[in-house]
């Protein structure tokens, strides 16, 4: 075993590199969980903005405009989700399971031609004077566009909730609909701009995959982190912060266990793969055991006006 | 001079099947409390939504100081000096004073100002609150106070009152009171629903009788007896309830020192509760809601175990009984929520019945239903206790209120319990059902049944009970006999009073 090949900063890069796409998916499904909707097709939504993504990505040259097509387009497909809970009053788990099959259906059918296929990759942006520092530079300041995204939409997402009266109007949503739509808002409306924003962010994740992580397109490769999002949503609380905290040491213990498999440590493989899911849990699980869940109270609950 | 600050003309609207308003006319003059009065189902509600812009009427028109007005949305009639402070309140748990306030209004300032308005307002109508405590965390006359202080904010013109004292200490209605003459006395108008009688008569200048969607009277509350009020809103003669005295039997139930913590985040955790049920009598149980009344229920009914004492039933130890074993043996229990706790919504009248009464009628052999006998048991509590609906085939959620709670407490009482343990018992239910669902419990009790009533109707405990004593806290006050009680001991029992206070040595 060679432990010294495993290099800190180059962990810690890749660690920010790998925890991205579940991030972005998560912030997201926290969004809309806090608006009172479960929306269990994370996976789906993720891995139709991967490859489209991908196609956009591979036709145009350009990751960017990939990036935006693959939120605008997971954002649209996950209206289809809200349509059916919000306005035809369908069960919200068995849509968003749904919409989990349907996108890893069409997503397979329209890669097909694209399998095997580089996409081009965001460059890693230089910022003068900060990725010059050693080490620190490397591991905190060479890294693409999305990932500093990423971190600004937590920021971004946190501020909302905590300080906008559109952030308290969506909270109130998910807390008691039935007195939001007795106070005169709209719950439907904020209900499904929390959809569309979480399914924009989801594809945003999936096509960070395709586009950063693992640049080409693989059947299923999003391979459950639609659903380690979900349960990071939970485990989190909720809250942005420890969000963003649980994503990271998923993204940390996959990259480790990678490095320990490639430094041939003599735990077998089985149990280094499932470990980033086993550690992400209990951590978050300790940590949210304690004081308010802060579980939204109309989370999952289907609305009707009765008026 | 009287001036006229809402005019309701000829107001109709029909809802498939039910007429909840027809053709409902009157005045609310400016600065003067007018009560509106009616059964369940008589419309109250529907006219408020209307005046509150959540309901379009079918026909009719509203005036405002003379001119129309037709609030499409909430937010357009509090923009018109129109507040409403709901009976079932609109406020969100988890969100702070400020935050909630700040939802019910249209141009909230930032919350510090905000916090500060809040403060001085409550303040200078006796109603102090905390903006910055989380709502969840405060009592129900807490949460009525932000409710009403939300409204107070906007300077109403007119604010509408929803059963605002359903849930009070009579302390906390004195206050309420008083809050509400002080905003008379500056011009504002305030709409009041309430079935309280007396009530309406201390409080109201005038009063609009519905009864089943029209308007069947008006009157001034002060000039008219409570019998007179009462007859007017059911249309005809109600029979009080008889109360015989007979001396108490031997103890049936034993409730020796228990404590249970509660499930529910914002529950109240019962301590060291101890109490003695004798066969014959009632005892009731009063308090302001959310003091552990739940709780109470749940360790008694079996749905909950207590973490020490004991509840002997008869000489046997059930504290650790589940609710079917201790409906074997005698216990019975009618919980508060009618719709998902007492009975399944979905679920016929008949399967409904099986569910409570398959031990002591005997409705299953040898792992099979017996439907003929089911059926037969579901209509006799459909026959004796008048449950109006067109057959015991229907569900269970297709019921009123009213007439699903006669339901489910005749279920009970029909299997002759020798201990009942009923929670809130005409909870939502209109005069005349209450007082056949309150005869009813009389009769269990004479012939020999130990009955405890939780409930948050002080009039109906006074009426029936034999002994009184309120939750706090989730303790439990001294039990007093309620013929030696008056209205201000009681008061100060749900208040928790110190010298009122026991803690069971």
């Amino acid at each position: 075993m060679d432990f010294s090949s495993i290099n800190p900063a180059l962990l810690i890069a890749s660690l920010m590199v790998s925890a991205t796409p579940i991030l972005l998916a998560a912030i997201g499904e926290a969004v809309v969980e806090k608006s009172g909707v479960l929306n269990l097709g994370v996976e789906g939504m993720m891995i139709v903005g991967a490859v489209v993504g991908f196609i956009v990505a591979v036709n145009t040259d350009t990751p960017l405009l990939g990036f935006v097509c693959a939120a605008i387009i997971s954002g649209i497909f996950s209206i289809i989700f809200g349509i059916l809970t919000q306005y035809l009053k369908s069960n919200q788990v068995a849509t968003g399971l749904g919409l989990t099959l349907v996108g890893l259906g069409l997503s397979a059918l329209l890669g097909r031609p694209y399998e095997g296929m580089k996409s081009p990759t965001l460059k890693a942006l230089e910022i003068p004077f900060f990725s010059d520092i050693p080490v620190l530079g490397k591991m905190l300041f060479s890294h693409d566009l999305m990932i500093y995204f990423s971190i600004f939409l937590v920021t971004l997402v946190w501020w909302f909730l905590k300080y906008t009266h559109a952030g308290m109007v969506l909270r109130a949503v998910g807390e008691n609909h039935d007195a939001a739509h007795a106070l005169g808002y709209k719950v439907v409306l904020v209900r499904m701009l929390a959809i569309m924003f979480g399914g924009a962010t989801s594809g945003l994740g999936g096509a960070y995959i395709s586009l950063a992580r693992v640049p080409q397109w693989t059947e299923g490769m999003t391979a459950g982190a639609g659903w380690i999002a979900l349960a990071i949503v939970v485990f989190a609380s909720w809250r942005p912060w420890r969000v963003l905290f649980g994503a990271y040491i998923f993204g940390g213990v996959t990259v480790l266990q990678l490095n320990l498999q490639a430094a041939g440590a003599s735990i077998p493989v089985e149990y280094l793969s499932m470990s980033p899911y086993l550690i992400t849990i209990v951590v978050l699980v300790i940590i949210s055991s304690r004081g308010n869940q802060g579980a939204p109270a109309s989370l999952g609950r289907p609305f009707h006006a009765s008026s | 001079m009287i001036k006229k600050l809402l005019e309701i003309n000829g107001i109709s609207k029909t809802y498939p099947g039910v007429i909840a308003n027809s053709d409902i006319s009157f005045n609310i003059n400016t600065g003067e409390v007018h009560a509106l009065l009616g059964e369940n189902g008589a419309g109250k509600s529907t006219l408020v939504k209307i005046i509150y812009g959540l309901v379009k009427p079918d026909s009719g028109n509203l005036l405002l100081n003379g001119v129309p007005f037709r609030p499409g949305t909430p937010s357009e009639a509090r923009k018109a000096g129109i507040a409403m402070v709901f009976q079932h309140f609109s406020l969100f748990e988890a969100l702070s004073v400020a935050e909630n306030i700040s939802l019910g209004m249209d141009n909230p300032p930032n919350q510090r100002d905000l916090g500060k308005k809040i403060k001085s307002v409550s303040e200078s109508y006796g109603l102090p609150l905390d903006p910055a405590k989380t709502v969840g965390e405060l009592s129900v006359g807490g949460r009525q106070r932000v409710e009403i202080i939300r409204c107070l904010l906007q300077n109403p013109k007119l604010l509408v009152m929803d059963e605002p004292t359903s849930v009070l200490t009579p302390q906390e209605v004195d206050i309420l009171f008083k809050t509400l003459l002080k905003l008379r006395s500056e011009g504002t108008s305030i709409l009041y629903i309430s079935h309280k009688l007396e009530e309406i008569r201390k409080l109201c200048d005038t009063a609009t009788i519905l009864r089943l969607g029209k308007k069947v009277d008006t009157c001034t509350p002060e000039k008219t007896s409570t019998k007179k009020l009462a007859e007017m809103m059911v249309g005809s003669t109600i029979k009080a309830p008889e109360k015989l005295n007979k001396p108490a039997g031997r103890v049936m139930l034993n409730v020796n020192n228990i404590c249970c913590v509660s499930k529910s985040q914002f529950g109240t955790s019962l301590t060291n509760v101890t109490f003695d049920l004798r066969q014959g009598k009632i005892l009731g149980i009063g308090g302001v809601a959310g003091n552990g009344q739940d709780e109470l229920f749940a360790v008694l009914s079996g749905e909950q175990f207590s973490q020490h004492g004991s509840i002997g039933l008869n000489g046997i130890n059930i504290t650790k009984f589940n609710p079917n074993q201790r409906r074997k043996i005698g216990l019975l229990s009618a919980p508060e929520e009618r719709l998902g706790h007492a009975a399944a919504p979905n679920m016929s009248l008949i399967e409904n019945t099986l569910i409570t009464a398959e031990n002591s009628q005997n409705l299953v052999s040898r792992g099979f239903i017996d439907w003929k006998k089911s059926k037969a048991f579901a209509e006799k509590v459909i026959k004796k206790f008048d449950v109006r609906t067109p057959g015991s085939q229907n569900t269970a959620g297709s019921l009123s209120g009213g007439n699903l709670q006669k339901f489910v407490i005749g279920r009970e009482i029909l299997q002759n319990p020798s201990v009942f343990i009923v929670n809130q018992p005409t909870w939502g239910v209109d005069a005349a059902a209450a007082s056949s669902i309150r005869q009813a419990l009389l009769t269990l009790s004479e012939n020999g049944a130990a009955i405890l009533v939780i409930s948050q109707d002080l009039d109906e405990l006074l009426e029936i009970s034999d002994q009184f004593a309120a939750l706090n806290g989730g303790a439990l006050s001294r039990i007093e006999k309620t013929a030696d009680l008056s209205m201000e001991q009681i008061g100060l029992m749900m208040g928790g009073a110190k010298d009122l206070e026991v803690h069971n040595v």
